[in-house]
């Protein structure tokens, strides 16, 4: 029976490296769209394009104009004189933020009453609006503290202390970086085995193979490995761009998250090869491939938690084997974590592994056209 | 460019719009990724995706309650973003902490009553789980904010009036209630746009070169322009059906406002769909088979256009290198486009320069799908 399968294999490999394109296709981008999704994927704001609007001009105005420029967040782009400015500056997009100090701005202050600050902020993209609005707050807290302490005026009664835990400074880069290596190897996988069935059913020589002394079980591992054995050659060169370009701390157990990656594969794998199976031309393999990826990323929580799904969307990701896989990562990575609090991901991704590649295999004579 | 010998080939170029047509009617997954994977797509992340944290699972840990202590955790509990829990020590909650059953925790020490009455104040001590980073400042954010108010609420009960030197005033434009739902949606249509428009044409020239139907075509009077534009002509009625399904849904079923002019939003997808046809025919024509053909299709369209477009992360804040790579990125403009469309209006300083690009890109696209495509000839 192995004398069958390792032929098989080879024909696999063959098939997808002895095509020039095909082997750079297979090889070169998945390193390439980790660099520079890498570098792409955070939602932490730097040289923020804001405006002033200072109608007040004192002392205490060009104090806080100069806590804006000074904060490495900011970045001024344009320093109005009329409010009939601010509309078009917004509206192209040409700055985030317009900080607009009143014309009371300073006497207020010294009166010891609140002086207001308006801040506009664009908000067509909602998330970057809130953290431009947490980084106009933060310098403005600052400001008051200062204000507060200069002027010999009683501090709040109680303070905030903030302490951030795996990630001690709010890199999202530390955060995004996991989920692309699982992204990555989702996609590769697809890469493999999406198209592998679908291709020969299209060219007629899976009718050969099903004729041939092999059965469907060895059929499938035939089908099966190759794609397994690219996932875990590949993921494994991500991670350690990841580890040793982008300095993402690995502090738990590279056993467990090797443990993951496998059983992670087996259920890319049995999805992919599901989806080839079924498929009766390589154009129908391609759709399914995006049937199942496009969601499978979205839903996985890699941008947008889970927890802020609703309830109906939060039970279908209970079927996303990257949703496991990417908690596995974090965990791994950041958290430290070892078996003990990974074996709630693991076997929901063996199950969705096994199923598949049943079902796959069940296709493989089941459907013939 | 292309219209080169359109004049007398008019029925020529018929026939093979038909016999394309005829083709996505054969093999229906053209009009599935046309018609249902929007319809999908739009409706699981319509109601799938959201950035706004609510009801942040919160652990509140007072070592020795009291009024005061109770009098915070109200402002806490009286808000929509959380869903606090009290915990009676710092352990429990820390397990709870590291178990993800909680995202944060506000701890207030034993001297928290009295530490408040001393002039230089009692901390409050708040850990998050930092992992999700961009949760977890929003969650610091929210605690801030019922800070903020308590302390105003408690200034106003002694009688005074409530101090803090600044006082932000937000004004949020285009999104006053900051729904995340209202940028992501339109962005959606945009990448929903990029996988339509690649995954029609990203095997259609390839199969053809395949099956050896292609060389079926060459002997006939029609010329390779033709040829292809029959198949941009085809595909481009199919995914401008997609388009106006998938703008419908985004105004009607998930009430995203739509600021501007709908025409102006029909004309600037239009050039869209031409720039990812466009890059679908190149796919298809560079790789000449359609195994290789669907590999770079999964490859080059769907996490580009989600990670590198502005859907979800801000482009000015990445590196210059990765934002000059951005440019090739046709979804780029037009999710700029979408977005200044939906929730703006019709600003031109956007819209212009964002469609001449689409433009440009479209016309390089299709440019090399031309050449290449000749030089096959011989």
């Amino acid at each position: 029976m192995w004398n069958r399968v390792i032929a098989l294999i080879g024909k696999e490999f063959l098939a997808l490296f002895k095509d020039p394109k095909s082997r750079v296709v297979l090889i070169v981008p998945p390193m390439i769209q980790l660099l520079v999704f890498g570098y792409a994927a955070t939602f932490d704001l730097n040289h923020l394009p804001y405006a002033l609007y200072d109608e007040d001009r004192g002392a205490a105005a060009r104090e806080l104009a100069a806590a804006f420029d000074g904060s490495p967040s900011f970045q001024r782009v344009a320093t109005l004189t009329a409010q009939d400015q601010i509309a078009p500056l917004v509206d192209a997009r040409r700055a985030m933020v317009v900080i607009h100090i009143g014309p009371r701005f300073g006497a207020e202050l010294l009166a010891g009453r609140a002086a207001p600050l308006q801040a506009i902020v664009d908000g067509r993209n909602s998330n970057t609006a809130l953290t431009a609005l947490n980084y106009v707050r933060s310098v403005v807290d600052r400001y008051n503290l200062d204000w507060l302490a200069a002027h010999g005026q009683a501090s709040p009664p109680a303070r905030l202390e903030t302490l951030a835990w795996f990630n001690p400074n709010l890199e999202s880069r530390w955060f995004f970086i996991p989920g692309i290596i699982g992204m990555i190897t989702l996609v590769i996988t697809m890469l493999v085995t999406a198209l592998s069935v679908a291709r020969e059913r299209e060219q007629g020589t899976f009718d050969q193979l099903l004729v041939t002394p092999l059965r469907p079980g060895e059929i499938l591992l035939g089908k099966a490995l190759p794609g397994f054995l690219i996932g875990v050659v590949e993921a494994s060169v991500i991670l350690l761009i990841a580890t040793l370009w982008f300095r993402v701390p690995l502090l738990g157990s590279v056993l467990a998250l090797y443990t993951g990656l496998a059983l992670f594969l087996l259920s890319a794998v049995g999805a992919g090869l599901l989806i080839s199976s079924l498929a009766a031309t390589q154009q129908q393999g391609l759709l399914g491939a995006f049937l199942f990826m496009v969601p499978a990323v979205i839903l996985s929580g890699f941008a947008t938690p889970i927890a802020n799904m609703p309830p109906a969307v939060q039970a279908i990701t209970l079927i996303d084997p990257l949703r496991y896989f990417l908690v596995i990562l974090r965990k791994v990575f950041l958290e430290g974590a070892g078996f003990e609090v990974l074996a709630p991901q693991l076997w929901p991704m063996a199950v969705i592994g096994v199923v598949s590649l049943g079902l796959a295999s069940w296709l493989f004579r089941h459907r013939l056209y | 460019m292309k219209g080169r010998q359109r004049g007398g080939a008019g029925m020529r170029l018929r026939g093979l719009v038909r016999k394309e047509f005829l083709q996505i009617v054969r093999d229906p997954s053209s009009i599935a990724i046309a018609f249902l994977l929007p319809i999908f797509l739009l409706v699981l992340f319509g109601y799938g995706v959201s950035l706004d944290a609510d009801h942040v699972p919160l652990a509140l840990v007072a070592e020795e309650p009291s009024v005061d202590t109770a009098d915070f955790f109200a402002s806490l509990e009286g808000s929509h973003y959380f869903a606090p829990r009290r915990m009676a020590s710092m352990p429990a909650a820390e397990q709870a902490l590291r178990e993800g059953r909680v995202n944060g925790i506000v701890h207030l020490r034993a001297d928290f009553a009295e530490r408040l009455r001393r002039p230089d104040g009692a901390p409050i001590q708040v850990i998050v789980n930092g992992v999700d980073a961009n949760t977890a400042r929003l969650t610091l954010g929210y605690v801030q904010g019922a800070w903020g108010n308590w302390l105003a609420r408690r200034a106003a009960a002694a009688g005074q009036e409530f101090a803090t030197p600044v006082d932000l005033q937000p004004r949020v434009w285009f999104n006053s209630e900051l729904k995340s739902r209202n940028y992501l949606v339109p962005g959606l249509v945009a990448i929903i746009m990029t996988l339509i428009g690649a995954l029609l044409t990203a095997l259609v020239m390839a199969r053809e070169w395949e099956r050896g139907t292609m060389e079926a075509l060459l002997v006939t009077p029609a010329s390779m322009t033709e040829v292809l534009l029959g198949k941009l002509i085809a595909y481009f009625v199919l995914g401008t059906g997609g388009m106006l399904l998938t703008v419908a849904l985004a105004v009607f079923l998930f009430g995203v406002p739509l600021r501007g002019s709908f025409w102006l939003l029909w004309g600037c997808a239009s050039l869209f769909l031409l720039g990812a046809l466009g890059m679908g025919l190149t796919i298809s024509t560079l790789a000449r088979n359609q195994f290789v053909a669907g590999q770079v299709a999964i490859l080059a369209t769907f996490l580009p256009a989600f990670l590198l477009s502005g859907f979800i992360f801000d482009i000015d804040s990445m590196p210059a290198i990765v934002q000059a790579i951005t440019h090739v990125i046709v979804a780029r403009y037009f999710v700029a486009i979408v977005q200044t469309l939906f929730l703006a209006g019709d600003v031109w300083s956007v819209i212009v320069p964002n469609a001449l690009a689409m433009l440009l890109l479209a016309a390089i696209f299709l440019g090399i799908t031309w050449r290449r495509s000749r030089k096959r000839l011989e």
